[in-house]
């Protein structure tokens, strides 16, 4: 799970971490008032969105700046929320669709020195937390880890023993810094691990952490993930949610403990299993159609679960056609088949239908289909099922366009 | 022989009164798996519809019943308690067919496990299944394997019972299938697995299903270049998927340059493995290079 970055740094604050003093404005708010309440006149306005590269994205109805806005006035700082809330900021991480500004982060601006960068996530090869510190901060840690790796430290940490002292100093000892700065920063880094691990992070990212005029460390920007698994042993991170970032679909869909991501492409999937759902997109794509979604209906789905999943795919008003692929273990056929029937009832569904079946109850839920009445092309195997439903979907296109 | 489970394999389940621990384990004795024991805390002493005992701890069942093997369909909240107890418990084999583990229980897991002679295959997987030794450990559906000479690995669940259906259907059949599991930290690995198989007389063709994200099967893929002679046929799923997505599968996520299936054919056909562009060639690939 994602969060925004002003509830990142409040976490920060909350494991003594230094940030520098944020308000947060929501649409709707009385902007003056809490401009008001504001003793600077300098004022950088962010734009709080789940999507990095906000500074050198742009606005859709274009302001000339980005999501990143320092204000040298409380007027303009009026003026840039104004602008940014309600409006759509398109980053590298949005996609071009972009994404609405509901909320902004106001905080003071801080003159710095130095920007380092930060990060503690789970490398998922070595099976455990790695720290990693950079002097490059400030910029994408790709671009850090692509043009100079020699300036990425990294650290492994034990899980047994946590990040220790030692480890913390060795991983200073690369970066210059006076014997308080390193201190503070050993302190700093140990404040995260805490807290990478007693809620349960994916990720802290501090790009930049700088040390600002006063010789401090100072955590300017923050981005924290936090493993879903975990997350019903920690409520208060829970409720950090936001679904307004969140696809609603996608929202409804994680209700239903079904595993749906909208794509681009106009032919529907319902499929049990992840690795089949993309085998699935794949030969869809081989044949020359594009994938409407991604859907793992997951190892138990019943008949109330289906039919959920048939109306969330078909709330895409783009899609054209769809395919079901079904190989049944635990989940039943006959049991998709009447979930199909009743979702298909209750939407008075026209769409082309292809449905292949195999595994458990194959035969019973073949019949269900064939005595509902509906329109729907059988599928011999996957490759059939896809050839059959681009054909169906993509007729004036050639099929095999791709490859 | 096959690899990891055979015909003397005794397994206790874990959460064997609930409801999937009560129907896939008499599934599996159905299919003829030595199911001799069954845990559930508090239930210890009692038996269950098909005459299973109860113990309230794995230990209890390996004094009781010698069994060597777990298969765990616990809670995921508790799942890492339970895996723990078997690697206390000095069990040779742990099958954690439980998904959405948290992944710092499964960092603290494998730290166990370095330490231990217990391995762990999943969690988030579909199980083992060795068709010859009628020893089936998971959840996978019996009547779609047949005894063969093909080993087969792979991260996913259905997309194993794919390849492992178009094996059958070709008339020919498994020595064992091992599903991995879907998570980011998982006890067994494609390298793991291949290795094994390629010690295993029986096995004489492997099968391998993999999918974006992370870099087994890269290290697969460098292992087989060096020292695997038996025909190796691979499918990557995902080779379309959005990056930065999670499809799915806890793992199953490129993030940067990491993990994308382009790297991953890359090492594969570089190690001379024999590459299914499609899913529903994987078996028709394996055996262009394996002459039945």
């Amino acid at each position: 799970m994602n969060i925004h970055e002003y509830q990142a740094q409040n976490l920060l604050k909350e494991f003594k971490v230094p940030v520098p003093s944020g308000v947060l404005v929501v649409g709707g708010d009385d902007y003056q008032a809490v401009l008001g309440a504001f003793h600077l006149d300098k004022i950088c306005v962010k734009a709080q969105i789940h999507a990095g590269g906000r500074g050198a994205g742009h606005f859709k109805n274009n302001f000339g700046y980005g999501g990143v806005k320092i204000a040298s006035s409380k007027k303009e700082a009026l003026d840039v929320i104004r602008s940014m809330i309600g409006n759509t900021l398109v980053t590298k991480q949005t996609g071009n669709g972009g994404k609405v500004v509901h909320k902004v982060y106001l905080v003071e601006p801080v003159k710095f020195s130095r920007e380092y960068y930060v990060a503690i996530l789970i490398d998922r090869n070595l099976r455990r937390p790695v720290l990693m510190l950079s002097t490059e901060g400030g910029v994408d840690i790709e671009a850090i880890a692509d043009r100079s790796p020699e300036k990425l430290h990294k650290i492994i940490i034990e899980p047994s023993s946590g990040l220790t002292i030692s480890q913390t100093k060795e991983l200073i000892s690369k970066i210059r810094l006076t014997m308080e700065q390193a201190q503070e920063l050993s302190d700093l880094l140990l404040k995260l691990y805490a807290l990478f691990i007693a809620k349960d992070c994916s990720l802290i990212e501090i790009n930049p952490l700088v040390l600002d005029k006063s010789g401090h460390f100072l955590a300017i920007d923050s981005k924290i993930n936090f493993d879903d698994n975990a997350l019903p042993r920690h409520p208060d991170i829970a409720k950090l949610r936001d679904i307004e970032e969140e696809n609603p679909n996608e929202v409804e869909a994680l209700q239903y403990n079904l595993n749906y991501i909208a794509l681009d492409g106009n032919i529907a999937c319902l499929v049990n299993g992840a690795g089949l759902a993309m085998a699935t997109m794949d030969l869809i794509q081989y044949h020359g159609g594009q994938p409407a979604n991604f859907l793992d209906i997951g190892g138990g789905a019943n008949e109330e679960q289906i039919t959920r999943a048939f109306r969330i795919i078909l709330k895409n008003p783009n899609i054209r056609g769809i395919v079901v692929n079904i190989f049944g273990g635990i989940v039943k056929c006959d049991a998709v088949a009447q979930g199909i029937v009743n979702a298909a009832q209750a939407t008075s569904l026209s769409l082309p239908m292809v449905v292949r079946f195999e595994g458990t109850n194959v035969g019973e839920g073949k019949e269900v289909l064939k005595s509902s009445g509906l329109r729907i092309t059988f599928a011999n195997g996957l490759d059939d099922a896809a050839n059959k439903i681009v054909g169906l979907c993509c007729k004036k296109t050639s099929l095999k366009s791709n490859k | 022989m096959s690899i990891l489970v055979n015909k003397e394999t005794r397994v206790v389940v874990c959460g064997i009164t609930g409801k999937a621990g009560t129907f896939h384990s008499s599934q599996c004795l159905d299919f003829g798996t030595k199911i001799v024991a069954g845990v559930t805390p508090g239930k210890g002493g009692q038996m269950t519809g098909n005459n299973i005992p109860i113990f309230n701890s794995v230990q209890e069942s390996v004094i009781n019943e010698g069994v060597d093997t777990a298969l765990i369909f616990v809670p995921p909240i508790s799942a890492a308690a339970s895996i723990m107890e078997c690697i206390e418990a000095n069990l040779k084999l742990i099958v954690c067919i439980t998904e959405g583990i948290p992944v710092l229980d499964m960092v603290r897991i494998s730290v166990a496990l370095e330490h231990s002679n217990s391995r762990l295959v999943g969690p988030n997987c579909p199980g083992i299944i060795s068709p010859g030794q009628r020893c089936k450990i998971g959840i996978m559906p019996a009547y779609i394997h047949r005894p063969g000479p093909i080993g087969v690995v792979s991260r996913s669940g259905t997309l194993t019972y794919e390849a492992v259906w178009q094996v059958t259907q070709r008339g020919s059949g498994q020595s064992t299938c091992v599903g991995i599991g879907g998570d980011q930290i998982i006890g067994t690995t494609h390298l793991d697995v291949i290795k094994m198989f390629n010690a295993d007389p029986e096995t004489e063709a492997i099968l391998m299903v993999g999918e974006i994200g992370g870099n087994s099967e890269e290290l697969a893929a460098a292992y087989i270049k060096q020292h695997v002679r038996k025909p190796v046929a691979a499918f990557i799923a995902g080779v379309t998927a959005p990056p930065g997505r999670r499809m799915g599968h806890a793992g199953a996520i490129v993030s940067g340059k990491q993990g994308n299936a382009e790297s991953k054919l890359e090492a594969l056909r570089d190690a001379g493995v024999a590459i299914a562009e499609v899913p529903s060639k994987m078996a028709e690939t394996l055996f262009s290079v394996y002459g039945k």
